[in-house]
Parts: C-alpha cells; sequence; structure tokens
C-alpha cells in the first residue's frame, strides 16, 4: 500500500517536472498525461474510483488530447531556444522554494496530517458504490449547480465557435 | 365588482390612460381625447355606484415601505363617506371637463399631451382623496403638483405660460415643504402616518406646543395648494392654462385639496388650538384680501381666480373652526360646481370672442350667447349667494359655524366679504353680457357648440340644488339645506349676508350700468397690493446673496480643495504605479505569487 | 485495514505538485505550456479534496462532497481549457507567436 503510494507519486511529480522542464511542448504535453495517470492511481488509492476514472478520462484522455491538437495544429517552433533568463530563474526558485516551506510549516504546525488513513466499510452492494453515492448528491443537494455548469458548458461551447470563426486582423 | 376592485380601478384607470396616450396613442390625437373622456366617464360611473352606498374601505393596501418597528408605509386606500363625497366631485366635474374640452380643444397641436396631462391629474387627485396615510397623500399631492404645472404650462410658447407653470411648481414646493415637516413631526409625536391610527394617538400626545408646530407645518402645504396668503400669487396666473383646466384644476378640485386634506385630519386640527386659530385667520384674510384684488380686475379669468381665492379662504376658515370642517367640506362641494360652471362658462365666452379675456372688450354678449348667459348668470347666483342656490346654503353654513364659536374677528372679515362678493360678480356680469359690444372679436360671438353648453347646463343644474338632500343625502352628513332650520333660526347671520347681497348687487349696478369704461381707480386693489413685486425684489435680493456666497465656495473652496487636490493626488499616484506595468504577464504572475507567500505568512504567524 | 499512510504524504505531495505547477508558470514563456501547468496547479488542488474527504470518515463512509466538488471543478476545467485554448488560436492567428514575452502591449 506505502509502496505504491511512493510509486505513483513519484510518477506523478516527475510527470509534473518534466512538463516543466521539455523544451518541446509535445513532450511536455505527453509527461502531462503521465502525471495525470499517476495522479489518477492516488485517487483510486483514496477509494475514490469515480473521481480517478474521470480524471483519466477528461482530463488524460479529452483535455490533453486537445492540447496536443492546438500544439500541432499551430506547429510551434520546437523550444525556446533562448535560455530562461537569470533573474526569472532565480525569483522562481525564491518563490517555489518559500512556498513549498511554506506549505510544510503549515502542515505541521495544524497537525492534522498526522491522522492516519481511516478505515471505511467495503463497497459492494449496488446502492453502496461511490459512484451511486456522488450521483445521489449531484441530483438531489446539488440539482441547481449542475444546472449551472450545463449552462456554463453550453456558453463555452459556443464561445469557442465564436471566437474560432471570427476574422481576427 | 366588490368595492375594493371599484377603488383601485377609480385610482389606476387614469393612471393607465395617461400612460398609454404618452407611450403608444399620441399620434392620433382624437382618439386619445375620447381614450380619455372614456376613461374619466367610466370612473364617475363607478364612483356613483360608490357614493350609492356600500362599505367602508380600510384595508385595500399593500406594503411599500417596510423598515421594520419604525417604520412601515403602505399604499392603502380609504373610503368613507368624506373620500365618496369628494371623489364624486372630482370624477363628476372632470367628466364635464373632458367633455367641454373636447370642443374647446378642438384645434390644439397638443390635443394628446393636454388629454394625458388631464388623465394624470384625475390619477393623482384619485390618489389624493383615497390615500390612507400621509406619505401616500403627500406622493399624490406632488404628483397633482407636477400635472398641474404641465398643464399650466400647456402652451409653453407662450412665455407667460410658462414662467405662470413654474411660478405655479414653485410656489407649492414652499408648502410643500412644510407640509412635509409636519408629516414629519407628527409622525414623531404619533408614532404612526397613518389617518386612523394618529387619530386614535393623538389624545396622548403631552408637549401641546409641538403638536401645533406640526399641525400648523402640515397647514402649511394647505396654504400652497389651496392658494392662501401668503402664497396665494401662483393661481392668478395659472390662468394662463386653458380654461377648462382652470376650471377642474385651479377651481374646483385641486385648490380644493389642501382644504379636503386639512378636512381629513381635522382631529389634529381640533387637538391644536392655536393652530386652529391661525387656520381660521389665514382663510379669513385671504377670503377679503382675494375679494378686493377681485374688485379691480379687468381680465374674466383673473376676477374668477381672486374670486376663487376668496371661496377657498372661507373654506380653510371654516376648518380653523371648531366643528366648523363639515361646513367647509359643504362649501367645497358646492363651490365646486358652480366655480367649474363659471369658469366654463368664461371659456365658453372667451373661446367665443377668439380669445379676448378683457371683460371691458366684451359687452352685449347676454344676446349673443343666451345660453352661456343664463348658465354663467345662475352661476355667479350661487357665488354671491343668492338664497336657495347651493352656494347660499354652504356659505350660511360656515359663517354659522364662526358665529357659534365666537370668532369674531375672522367673522367680521367673512362678512365683508360677502358684501364685496356680490360687487364684483356683478361688476363682471354687467360689463362682459350688458351694454353693447366693445370690439369687434364681441361683435362677432357666436352661441358654442352643444358639446360645450351640455356641461354648461349640468353644472348650472347643479349649482343650484346640488345643497339639496336628493343629491347630497348620502354625501355630506352634516351639510345640506335646511329651509325649516333656515326660517326657524334667523339670526344676525342671515340678515347681514342678504344686505350684503343686496347692497353689493346694488351698488354694482349703480356704478357700472352703462359704463364703457372703469369709473372706479384703486391702484392698490388692481395690483394686487404689490404682494408679487415684493416677492420679485425679495427673491432678488436672497438671490444674488445666495449666489454669490457660492460663487466664493466654489472659487475658494471647492475649486482647489475638493476639485484640483484630488486631481492632484490621483495623478501623482498613478504615475507611481506606473511603474509597477511592465506588460509581461509573467511578472504579473511573480508579484502575485510573492503577494500570495505574503498572505499566507501573515495568516499563519 | 488500518495503513499507514497519514494525510500528510497527500498534502506534501500536492503542495510539491502544486509548487512544480507554478514555477512552470513562472519561467516557461510558451503560453500553450503555461496553460498546462495551470491544470498541474488545479490537479495539486484536486488531490487536496480528495485527501481531506477520504480521512472525513463517517459512519463507515467518506464524505462525498469533495468529489462533487472535483467534478464541478473537472468540468469547468473542461470548458475552460476549450476557452482558453480558442483564446490562444485567436492569438497566434493575430500575433503570429505564442511568446508570452512578446505579448506586451499592455506595457506601461
Amino acid at each position: 500500500m506505502t509502496f505504491l503510494f511512493f510509486i505513483f507519486a513519484a510518477l506523478t511529480l516527475f510527470g509534473g517536472i518534466g512538463v516543466v522542464v521539455n523544451r518541446n511542448p509535445v513532450t511536455s504535453a505527453f509527461s502531462m498525461i503521465l502525471s495525470f495517470l499517476g495522479l489518477a492511481a492516488l485517487f483510486i488509492q483514496l477509494n475514490a474510483y469515480l473521481v480517478g476514472v474521470l480524471q483519466i478520462l477528461v482530463y488524460a484522455g479529452a483535455i490533453m488530447v486537445l492540447f496536443l491538437f492546438i500544439i500541432m495544429l499551430l506547429d510551434i517552433p520546437k523550444a525556446e531556444n533562448k535560455r530562461f533568463p537569470v533573474f526569472t530563474l532565480g525569483a522562481s526558485v525564491v518563490v517555489v522554494v518559500s512556498f513549498v516551506t511554506l506549505v510544510i510549516a503549515v502542515i505541521t504546525k495544524s497537525g492534522v496530517g498526522a491522522a492516519k488513513l481511516p478505515a471505511i466499510e467495503a463497497q459492494k452492494g449496488p446502492g453502496q458504490s461511490d459512484v451511486h453515492q456522488i450521483g445521489e448528491l449531484l441530483f438531489s443537494t446539488y440539482w441547481f449547480p449542475v444546472q449551472i455548469v450545463a449552462v456554463l458548458l453550453l456558453v463555452a461551447t459556443v464561445g469557442v465557435v465564436v471566437l474560432s470563426k471570427r476574422e481576427l486582423k | 365588482m366588490d368595492v375594493t376592485t371599484i377603488a383601485w380601478t377609480v385610482l389606476l384607470l387614469p393612471l393607465i390612460v395617461a400612460v398609454s396616450i404618452l407611450l403608444g396613442l399620441k399620434r392620433w390625437s382624437g382618439l386619445a381625447s375620447l381614450v380619455s373622456t372614456g376613461s374619466a366617464f367610466i370612473t364617475l360611473f363607478l364612483c356613483i355606484r360608490l357614493a350609492g352606498g356600500g362599505d367602508d374601505l380600510e384595508a385595500a393596501s399593500f406594503s411599500w415601505i417596510n423598515m421594520g418597528d419604525a417604520l412601515q408605509i403602505d399604499i392603502g386606500l380609504v373610503l368613507d363617506d368624506l373620500s365618496r363625497g369628494m371623489m364624486l366631485i372630482v370624477t363628476s366635474i372632470g367628466f364635464l371637463v373632458h367633455l367641454f374640452s373636447l370642443a374647446y380643444m378642438k384645434d390644439d397641436a397638443g390635443k394628446s399631451r393636454y388629454f394625458a396631462g388631464l388623465s394624470l391629474f384625475m390619477f393623482s387627485m384619485t390618489g389624493i382623496v383615497l390615500a390612507d396615510n400621509f406619505i401616500m397623500m403627500f406622493i399624490f399631492w406632488e404628483l397633482v403638483g407636477v400635472s398641474s404645472y404641465i398643464l399650466i404650462g400647456h402652451w409653453f410658447e407662450k412665455d407667460s405660460a410658462a414662467d405662470a407653470a413654474k411660478k405655479a411648481f414653485l410656489t407649492n414646493r414652499i408648502g410643500d415643504f412644510g407640509f412635509m415637516i409636519g408629516i414629519l413631526l407628527v409622525w414623531t409625536l404619533t408614532g404612526s402616518i397613518y389617518f386612523n391610527e394618529i387619530a386614535a394617538a393623538v389624545g396622548g400626545v403631552e408637549n401641546a406646543k409641538l403638536l401645533n408646530i406640526a399641525v400648523f407645518c402640515v397647514f402649511c402645504g394647505a396654504i400652497g395648494k389651496s392658494a392662501q396668503l401668503p402664497l396665494h400669487v401662483w393661481l392668478p396666473d395659472a390662468m394662463e392654462g386653458p380654461t377648462p383646466v382652470s376650471a377642474l384644476i385651479h377651481a374646483a378640485t385641486m385648490v380644493a385639496a389642501g382644504v379636503f386634506m386639512l378636512a381629513r385630519v381635522t382631529f389634529l386640527v381640533e387637538s391644536a388650538e392655536m393652530a386652529a386659530t391661525v387656520i381660521a385667520w389665514i382663510g379669513a384674510i385671504t377670503a377679503l384680501v382675494a375679494a378686493l384684488m377681485a374688485l379691480q380686475q379687468n381680465d374674466i379669468k383673473r376676477i374668477l381666480a381672486y374670486s376663487t381665492l376668496s371661496q377657498l379662504g372661507y373654506m380653510i376658515m371654516a376648518q380653523g373652526v371648531h366643528h366648523g370642517s363639515d361646513a367647509g367640506m359643504f362649501h367645497l362641494y358646492t363651490h365646486a360646481f358652480f366655480k367649474a360652471l363659471l369658469f366654463l362658462g368664461s371659456g365658453a365666452v372667451i373661446y367665443a370672442c377668439h380669445h379676448e379675456q378683457d371683460i371691458w372688450k366684451m359687452g352685449g354678449l347676454r344676446k349673443k350667447m343666451p345660453i352661456t348667459f343664463i348658465t354663467f348668470a345662475i352661476g355667479t347666483a350661487a357665488l354671491i349667494a343668492v338664497p336657495f342656490t347651493s352656494g347660499f346654503w354652504s356659505k350660511e353654513a360656515i359663517l354659522e359655524a364662526a358665529h357659534h364659536e365666537h370668532l369674531w374677528g375672522p367673522y367680521t372679515l367673512a362678512i365683508i366679504v360677502a358684501f364685496l362678493t356680490p360687487f364684483y360678480m356683478t361688476r363682471l356680469v354687467i360689463v362682459a353680457f350688458f351694454g353693447k359690444n366693445r370690439s369687434d372679436n364681441a361683435d362677432h360671438a357666436k352661441e358654442v357648440g352643444p358639446i360645450m353648453w351640455v356641461p354648461l347646463a349640468l353644472l348650472a343644474f347643479m349649482a343650484v340644488f346640488s345643497a339639496y338632500d336628493f343629491l347630497t343625502g348620502p354625501l355630506m352628513a352634516n351639510g345640506h339645506a335646511d329651509i325649516g332650520h333656515l326660517i326657524g333660526h334667523f339670526g344676525l347671520t342671515a340678515t347681514l349676508s342678504l344686505t350684503g347681497l343686496v347692497v353689493g348687487v346694488s351698488a354694482a349696478i349703480y356704478f357700472y350700468k352703462g359704463k364703457d369704461k372703469d369709473p372706479i381707480s384703486i391702484p392698490a386693489f388692481a395690483d394686487r397690493f404689490y404682494i408679487d413685486e415684493i416677492y420679485e425684489k425679495l427673491i432678488a435680493i436672497f438671490q444674488d446673496g445666495a449666489s454669490k456666497v457660492c460663487d466664493l465656495l466654489d472659487r475658494y473652496f471647492i475649486d482647489p480643495i475638493v476639485a484640483r487636490f484630488p486631481a492632484m493626488t490621483a495623478m501623482t499616484t498613478g504615475s507611481i504605479l506606473r511603474i509597477f506595468q511592465m506588460g509581461n504577464v509573467q511578472t504579473y504572475a511573480f508579484m502575485f505569487s510573492i503577494a500570495v507567500v505574503a498572505l499566507i505568512v501573515f495568516l499563519i504567524s | 485495514m488500518e495503513s499507514a499512510l497519514t494525510l500528510d504524504h497527500f498534502l506534501i505531495v500536492s503542495g510539491f505538485l502544486f509548487a512544480i505547477g507554478l514555477a512552470g508558470v513562472l519561467v516557461r514563456r510558451n503560453i500553450i505550456v503555461i496553460f498546462m501547468c495551470l491544470e498541474l496547479m488545479l490537479s495539486a488542488a484536486n488531490l487536496t479534496l480528495v485527501a481531506f474527504s477520504r480521512f472525513n470518515v463517517h459512519e463507515g463512509q467518506p464524505s462525498y462532497e469533495g468529489h462533487v466538488l472535483l467534478f464541478f471543478i473537472i468540468t469547468v476545467a473542461a470548458a475552460e481549457v476549450a476557452v482558453g485554448l480558442a483564446i490562444i488560436v485567436a492569438l497566434y492567428r493575430s500575433r503570429e507567436t505564442t511568446d508570452v514575452g512578446k505579448l506586451n502591449t499592455m506595457k506601461n
């Protein structure tokens, strides 16, 4: 269990690092898919099966394909051949390091993180699976946000069509 | 239909008509005028149904402003004897004036605007009459002012009309300001703005001085709207509007709103003795001063305007007299008919004489316009209180009330007015209708058409008989013609007023019979005691002073401190902040992340 | 089943993932890659949500509210990516570049 966790966490993080350091956007995109696969595995380890599957289907499947499609459509020159400016690099390192330090400080200070993974009852019966539970929440308590999100998706679709049809000068 | 529906219909129908004329029917002025007249007829019909009995209505309201326990304002309607009677006056005269206007304004370019204004006025006036609280009444009070402004200024191309409209509006505003303060004071004292709740609470008010002030401030509203001294100056000028408007608004209904309002809050007036005395005095003085001014006017509508002022003075005086409120309302009711009659009659005369208004350029109209003459004469008879006409009964009622309460000062003034009124009205009739034609316009005058004289005839009927039981029965609880009482108690008042009538009429006949120009000349009366000139000077002085102060403030305070200092600050700050606008998205992201980190540090430390 | 894993494990992974994404946003100049790094940061946030939901157990069931929120985030992210990429394409058409360093018309 713990062993698997470390493997998948490493996969996620190295995938992420790959996105940042690769000069070729296509490679970056593939690293990102890798990272998302690891993330989905972490979700499943947390008994979040539906979310894990969604992560793969929507993110690694749909969204990343869209990215790749755009990258290839635009036919972007291979890389930013220039090296990163020293100032930018330094500043980013400072920010990122201080951020990580802060996260660790917060986690240790609050103390909630020490909690062990609590046991949950096995999900067996038809009314027990997390898909069932989430579905019930979505269509009872959260029915209104679902409608709103549906409208949002429609608006986004229309917006994309409008954006790509218009002749920009 | 039940009472609630009828009441709301009566209130809202004119508004709907006014709006639809303004928004849609403006181009088809003929249709607009018919729709407006039709709505006036429907409201009249409904009001007759209401007057024929039915329940009182108090609770038909919806909440408008709700501030918890502190203040709740509803838009609510109240139907009782007072409002039913007043509604009948408003709608019946309103309908006849609409009818008359169909002919009078036939060829006017702004016909639809005119009828929209009339409908708006009907709406506002209905609102005043049916209001069940001070705030709602105040709103409609102002709306009445607006519609009056629109209608006085109907011929706004004429400078005099535009000026008169402005004058009316501004003068009214002065009174309304007092009214507003009065409403707030009453609210402070009794904790309510509803008439019925104030009536219940007013007995418990301990601060009598403040109550007097409050009542006086409320009365200020009536001073403005009912054109009492010293705010009477707008009413004669308001005659610049079309004559039917003068009949409806500036003679019969709107100017009576002040009287109606005082009658609505009789309980307040009666609880404030000092204010009541002031009210009685102001009414009486107005009646006298206006009658004196009327003696020397030459414009037919102005004479009628001053006589209106004078009669309003009577009504206001009655409101100030203990137990006189009913008499005042009774006079309002009879006066509305005969004064509307006189104004419409003068309108017919003016129409026939091609918009000639000077009585010295008329003359001999008796033979050319017999129907107009007869109806006008009947109206005059009612106004000068010839016995057994409606005006006689109501005037007697007011004088009796003052006599009964031993208010000798106002009573004496009112009796003097009873001498003056017959004099100036007889002068008007003799000069305009008798003698020979003194101008071409009068020479070519013809009798007006039936759309004009039918309203005159109806009003003439009402001018004589409106005081009798079969017409007032359900409306005026304590005011009606009572012949038995008159004969049984034939006393000082009746003797004096009959003497006044005989003396006034004979004097006028003696002085004016066969004259071609005015044999008497009293400049002070003709120039209205120079009150307008004095106001003009005062306003000029105050305005100059105030504008000087404003100028200094603007130049040495607002300009440098309020205007330039913030401008400089904004510019300096802007140029400093501009440094940070690198135009590079990543720099922004970088600053943003630093800020986030700083925020977290701040939060956890 | 008792496990040795604690909430800390997941939170720290999430924190690192977020930091990596942030670093990418700050140093990369290709706008598409910056956009991908943003998605990375969003996923890091998702991980904390699921972790907190898993560690908040009532009557043997994790609290599924976190999952529902995640569902919404993924949906909104999909919409955002679609619109964002459309904007990038439009931008590329008009400017012939994806380098944010050259998109500086707002300078001063």
